[in-house]
């Protein structure tokens, strides 16, 4: 069978190669010292639905982002890879949102798509760390959901998943349509392809095309594949109310700039059970342990 | 993210050369793809930007995939199993990253789903995988065998065998037996037809053979039954899908352990015939070691660039009596020594490799159209060039990969003769690139005649009368005055009539052609782009020094002294 295959990614600022301009005097993130990156995890995503595609001929992968206009640009990467399609969901009203609000955006976008058989995504942003998004989509699409994937296997109409947890793998059968969340420990994304990189260099969304002209301009009329979609809140048919600052509870009152520091060593001498019983309860009265 | 495309400029100096834009636009046949496939370029620009990113695809997957797997490979290695080649797991893993961001049939024509490259690009690609792992290379380099492919097989065979490279399967070149190396033209190998099924058959042992289990060979074998000269031999394709042929041992080498050297064993192994017969060697080798001689000196130059690195980073990081030793003049000295080379014999890589690229996308058009007058005498006079240029690349280029990793090992001084630096696996690397697809000496051979037919003069002649920074007057007048001693050297050898006194002047002559050649193309380069101008100055001294040692040697020589050089 072929497969609806949404992929959910997010561009994030490249938070593994933080310098000391990371951060603004006002302890928000400095956008322009961080590289904006295709996040990691999302990679991992795509790797796994790209395989799913190439185990079930015919599929369709749509990529789905939601950010500033500018983040067609891991649409794009997406393309290069193997993705067929890509939306940017983008909006001003969607701007502070925080995953309450996001998974609402992003639940009511996949909603727009259609049918759709399985929705694959990051466990987590670099930027968050939350885990909460991919979840709170299948919440509120009422999806069942696959946590921790490596990897995602669709057999028989059902999701086949093998999940990494402590300790051990644990492997799942889910019907569709469902919500995998992949870990960083799955396979990585193959790189950008040659071929698909000069197919689809020129693929743009509406405002992007906007500035375009001539030869590139008739080209991307020519080309529908060329043509990216870009959903406003109104499009998807978001609730105002859920959206954006309006839609997240969570507020953030202050942001603490944390600077790491080696802290004072102790040594306990002896080979004794007391030495070892006083290393024990220190460790305890610090809540190392325990 | 690493990329070794992006991280090393002098790359894009020479893909943004000014013959590319005539290159290109006889490639794409002014543009007339687009119409046809959806990943052919527009226009020069366009497709320049293509070949940028696909060579970023290329430098990062050469960063971040194939240089960090170098190491475990040279550990690990290929071995046999059931008569056939199982890579190293780092092999493995880098080549079927570069098979799925489609960089394999990079110069093939798209209708047999190539990307239809030039050349430059191609090699490019090759110097970047090569400095990542100069074993790896040889492997993913064995594509350029479909252009022999391309070149003289029929349609039906294109179609068959051309989307299978493309689609990622590995090539072989078998013509290295036994008792046949430099002398091809002894190979034993037997090749009968058999009118029962009307298929070839092939019986015989190979040795030495580069990838030797790869999915497609080209094989040279002996058609013509009791001939015993090259005028026997034709080329074969054999498919591994047909079987018939066994690894019988992988070779335990000095270096490129990654790459497996393999001895085959033919059992009536179905084949069949690539072109004409009786051309094997005398028409289809020739091309096909004209492809891989330059591939070799890509591989020597990204070799040159792994050594150049991993000195300049040693020395800078190593500190002796109080600072670091890239700070004491013979250290620095000698990392300007590796530049110069590695940028000399880049830069003489890329020219050659743009010759190549005009005379033979000027072939591939001849099999479309009638060229122009004008067309066939560039396509001649390009030809003539790249004859010329190929031996001079891998000749000169492997000796200065050789001379390059020899002094990357002495900067780590006693560190780097431990296994702990990757110094010591490219000492080990290089060493292979002036012995195979012909050694040094061989290069010679196929070099002199354009000593003394003036291909080399004339196109010393050629740069000469191009324009230069004014600040680079003074490096010209050397260059002319090197050219004054060279055309002495070669009228006193020549006048000798004398071919074992020509043969034993040859190497010299060849180098003091290279030398100037190629300092004329760093001052090019130089003018171009200042950054080239330290080693445009330090390579002209260099090369200054070595043509008057030849010449005073030449000079000084008395024929009758060759008595002295003769072995019994």
């Amino acid at each position: 069978m072929s497969l609806n295959i949404v992929v959910l990614a997010k561009q994030v600022p490249d938070t593994r190669n933080v310098g000391k301009d990371a951060m603004k005097e006002d302890g928000t993130i400095n956008r322009a010292a961080l590289p904006a990156i295709f996040n990691p995890e999302d990679l991992n995503a795509l790797e796994q639905a790209l395989q799913l595609k190439e185990t079930h001929p015919g599929s369709k992968i749509t990529l789905l982002t939601m950010g500033p206009p500018r983040a067609s640009e891991i649409v794009r990467e997406g393309l290069y890879r193997g993705a067929d399609t890509g939306i940017v969901l983008t909006d001003r009203a969607f701007a502070g949102a925080d995953t309450l609000a996001t998974s609402y955006a992003l639940a009511t976008a996949v909603k727009h798509i259609g049918e759709v058989d399985i929705i694959i995504g990051g466990r987590q942003a670099i930027d968050g760390d939350t885990a909460q998004v991919g979840p709170q989509i299948a919440e509120k699409l009422g999806f069942p959901q696959v946590t921790y994937a490596e990897e995602v296997k669709v057999e028989e109409g059902k999701a086949i998943v093998t999940r990494r947890l402590e300790g051990g793998v644990e492997t799942v059968e889910c019907p569709l349509p469902c919500v995998v969340t992949v870990n960083g420990s799955a396979a990585p994304c193959r790189p950008r392809n040659a071929r698909f990189i000069q197919k689809y260099k020129y693929a743009v969304t509406p405002s992007e095309k906007a500035t375009l002209e001539g030869a590139k301009l008739a080209l991307v009329e020519s080309r529908p594949e060329l043509n990216l979609y870009e959903w406003s809140a109104a499009e998807v048919n978001a609730d105002p109310q859920q959206i954006g600052l309006a839609g997240s509870p969570t507020k953030v009152k202050t942001v603490v700039n944390v600077v790491f520091q080696a802290k004072e060593s102790k040594t306990i001498e002896g080979e004794d059970n007391a030495a070892l019983e006083e290393l024990i309860k220190d460790l305890i009265a610090n809540h190392t342990i325990g | 993210m690493a990329n070794f495309y992006t991280d090393n400029t002098d790359l894009k100096h020479h893909l943004t050369h000014p013959l590319m834009r005539k290159i290109v636009e006889l490639k794409e046949r002014n543009y007339t793809d687009a119409e046809k496939f959806d990943y052919a370029p527009l226009d020069f620009d366009d497709a320049m930007d293509s070949y940028e990113k696909v060579l970023e695809i290329a430098g990062e997957i050469s960063a971040e995939i194939v240089a960090p797997n170098a190491e475990d490979v040279d550990h690990e290695g290929p071995h046999v199993v059931d008569g056939h080649v199982v890579y190293a797991q780092g092999t493995q893993k880098n080549l079927d990253a570069l098979v799925k961001a489609g960089l394999m049939g990079i110069s093939l024509p798209r209708r047999y789903n190539g990307l239809n490259f030039s050349i430059v690009p191609y090699i490019m690609a090759a110097d970047m995988v090569s400095r990542a792992d100069a074993g790896f290379v040889n492997i993913w380099g064995l594509q350029d065998c479909a252009e022999t492919i391309y070149e003289f097989a029929d349609e039906d065979q294109k179609m068959r065998y051309l989307p299978r490279v493309c689609a990622g399967e590995t090539m072989a070149m078998d013509l290295t037996e036994p008792d046949a190396g430099s002398d091809l033209q002894a190979v034993m190998l037997k090749a009968r037809f058999n009118e029962a099924d009307g298929t070839w058959r092939l019986n015989g042992v190979k040795r030495f053979i580069t990838n030797g289990d790869g999915n497609i060979a080209l094989v040279l074998a002996r058609s013509e039954e009791g001939s015993k000269d090259g005028r026997g031999l034709s080329m074969f394709i054999y498919d591994r899908n047909d079987g018939g042929v066994t690894v019988r041992r992988i070779e335990n080498k000095m270096g490129i352990k990654g790459s497996p050297t393999c001895e085959l064993v033919f059992k009536n192994a179905k084949a069949e015939l690539c072109g004409s017969r009786k051309l094997g060697l005398i028409k289809y080798v020739m091309a096909l070691m004209n492809g891989a001689r330059l591939g070799i000196a890509a591989q020597s130059v990204g070799v040159s660039e792994a050594a150049y690195r991993e000195a300049i980073a040693y020395a800078r990081d190593r500190k002796q009596f109080g600072k670091a030793i890239i700070e004491f003049p013979a250290v620095a000295e000698m990392i300007s020594n590796i530049k110069m080379k590695l940028d000399a014999s880049r830069s003489l890589l890329y020219e050659c490799t743009r010759f190549v690229d005009m005379y033979k996308t000027y072939e591939d058009i001849a099999r479309e159209r009638t060229l122009t007058p004008e067309e066939r005498a560039e396509m001649k006079k390009y030809s003539r060039y790249a004859d010329a240029f190929t031996p001079l690349a891998k000749g000169m280029g492997s000796e200065y990969c050789n001379q390059n990793a020899y002094d990357c090992v002495q900067v780590h001084g006693g560190s780097g003769f431990m296994k702990d630096y990757a110094c010591e696996r490219i000492y080990r690397d290089a060493r292979i690139t002036s012995i195979y697809e012909g050694t040094t000496q061989l290069q010679v051979v196929a070099a002199i005649r354009h000593v003394t037919t003036g291909t080399y003069l004339n196109k010393i002649e050629e740069y000469n009368a191009e324009t230069y920074a004014p600040q680079f007057d003074a490096l010209k007048a050397k260059l002319v005055a090197m050219t004054e001693l060279y055309r002495a050297a070669v009228a006193s050898v020549t006048e000798s009539h004398n071919t074992e006194y020509l043969d034993f002047q040859a190497r010299r002559l060849v180098e003091m052609a290279g030398h100037i050649i190629m300092g004329y193309l760093l001052l090019g380069d130089a003018t171009r782009n200042d950054s080239f101008a330290k080693s445009a100055a330090n390579y002209i001294r260099f090369g200054e020094a070595e043509v008057k040692k030849h010449s005073e040697y030449i000079a000084n020589f008395d024929i009758e002294s060759l008595a002295d050089y003769r072995q019994a």
